[in-house]
């Protein structure tokens, strides 16, 4: 197992966010993490990245306790993309990959950072400030910098949010693509529930910080009888009891 | 500590400046604008008081070493809250860069910008008002750095405040040196403070720096046992400007305010 989350729960003063969550993650493969608005996804995510401190459990990585481990070590392993956090707008395109490569320590930068534009078609506006760029830009960049140090681990939220169909798939296409020619383990948060069935070998359901549910795509929807995912989240979301 | 991301932080914000004209000008208006309003003061002072008749420029003086201070911390502060205000805070606190590395790095380019504003301002005032700032000599760098180490602090204590109560912190950025400033004795000694007032002033750096900076510029003599005093005031303050900083960076992770830190 790459990930493995035992007894992971997180309290934000009386209020419980994540409630005592277990799963694993194996090498090179892609988990969905859903669940609706406040069900605990962000702050799983957020306790992973270890910008915020488990109220209980533990998260291993590579055999490795994460509170063992050096901030550093682990953080160069590992790298994250969401459309709600952005690059420094007033830095061109060239300067934020520039800056996160050195942050990241990546050898040959200039060939990295050449690498990832020309798979991610961002070369076209290198030297436009990021501010300046289109939603479907910023989030390519976002994922540029993302993969700057061809991380081991890679946590994605929502990565096509507020993108138009064409860019929407255009970033999946890419994810996919990537993960195929990298070893490469990736955690997805999302919403769009086609994207999930697309680019994920099994999910894990949030909500009101407990896993309610936990399969391929395939199996939960035949669990649940629904015809696709969506309707199985529907249904997953508007149920009273919690289903484990 | 790994200088290569030392200076890919400092990089940032070499980039932020330097890809702005209004930035650079904005560096250097202010301080200049401070040069004039002082020089002009010192001037009347020099003609009119007895207590500066026979130093020129001590107030200008006086002034271009607080701007120093009041640079390095805005600078320090300003840093930081860029990326507040570009919600690129989950982004750095995800990059394996160390605590120590991000503040050695502010720390680094805090003087930097300092310097970019206030040089151009301190050789301004030689042909302007005949006041050179560099006439101190060698105890002028030992009155810049504990005014630089006390910069920093009141930066990592603001930083600190806006890790800990997120951006409306931001407003006390601005006021935190209006609020020490009248304690420091930048412009007169201490005697002018009511005995319990000396008390408090004197556990600061600042009475001591210009105190002493006066000293030199009236009696022509350098204490080296107040400048040591200033410098050992102002390392013990900054080792304590670094820890709340750390207690406040844990806090945040507990608290998770890290993750969605933003306008």
């Amino acid at each position: 197992m790459f990930i493995q989350i035992k007894n992971l729960s997180k309290f934000f003063k009386k209020n419980l966010a994540v409630d005592n969550i277990n799963f694993h993650i194996e090498k090179n493969k892609t988990v969905g993490l859903l669940g609706p608005n406040g069900c605990g996804k962000t702050t799983s995510i957020g306790m992973m990245l270890g910008l915020i401190k488990p109220s209980e459990g533990e998260i291993i990585i590579d055999n490795k306790n994460l509170d063992s481990l050096k901030r550093d070590d682990i953080l160069a392993r590992i790298n994250f993309a969401s459309p709600y956090i952005e690059l420094p707008k007033k830095l061109t395109v060239k300067q934020n990959l520039e800056v996160y490569g050195r942050l990241y320590g990546v050898k040959n930068l200039n060939k990295r950072i050449l690498e990832v534009s020309e798979d991610l078609n961002i070369k076209d506006f290198f030297n436009r400030k990021t501010g300046e760029l289109s939603s479907g830009q910023k989030n390519r960049v976002s994922l540029a910098k993302s993969l700057i140090n061809k991380p081991e681990i890679l946590f994605l939220d929502e990565p096509t949010a507020s993108l138009d169909p064409d860019i929407g798939d255009f970033v999946r296409s890419y994810i996919q693509e990537y993960k195929l020619k990298n070893q490469v383990t990736i955690l997805l948060a999302s919403h769009n529930m086609n994207e999930v069935e697309r680019l994920c070998d099994s999910i894990i359901m949030m909500k009101k910080g407990k896993i309610i549910d936990r399969g391929t795509c395939k199996e939960i929807i035949k669990k649940h009888g629904r015809n696709n995912l969506e309707e199985t989240f529907l249904k997953l979301a508007r149920s009273k009891d919690e289903l484990q | 500590m790994n200088f290569n991301k030392i200076y890919a932080l400092g990089l940032r914000h070499i980039y932020l400046i330097s890809n702005s004209l209004p930035r650079i000008i904005d560096l250097v208006y202010w301080p200049t604008v401070q040069i004039f309003l002082w020089g002009f003061i010192s001037k009347f002072f020099t003609l009119s008081s007895e207590y500066y008749s026979n130093t020129v420029g001590i107030i200008l003086t006086a002034a271009i070493l607080y701007d120093f201070l009041f640079r390095v911390s805005i600078s320090f502060n300003m840093m930081f809250l860029e990326e507040i205000w570009s919600r690129n805070f989950t982004n750095l606190f995800i990059a394996p860069i160390k605590i120590s590395e991000i503040i050695t790095s502010l720390t680094l380019t805090a003087i930097l910008r300092a310097l970019i504003g206030l040089v151009p301002a301190a050789i301004l005032a030689i042909p302007l008002f005949g006041v050179s700032v560099f006439k101190l000599g060698l105890p002028l760098l030992f009155l810049l750095l504990p005014l630089y180490l006390f910069g920093v602090t009141l930066g990592l204590l603001v930083t600190s405040g806006l890790l800990r109560f997120g951006p409306s912190f931001e407003n006390i950025a601005w006021a935190s040196l209006f609020f020490l400033a009248p304690l420091g004795c930048i412009y007169y000694p201490i005697e002018i403070l009511p005995n319990s007032l000396q008390i408090i002033a004197k556990a600061l750096p600042l009475v001591h720096i210009f105190e002493e900076m006066r000293n030199i510029l009236l009696n022509n003599t350098v204490n080296y046992f107040d400048i040591i005093k200033s410098i050992s005031i102002s390392i013990v303050y900054f080792i304590l400007g670094v820890i709340i900083f750390y207690t406040s960076y844990f806090g945040a992770k507990q608290r998770g305010t890290l993750i969605n830190m933003g306008e």
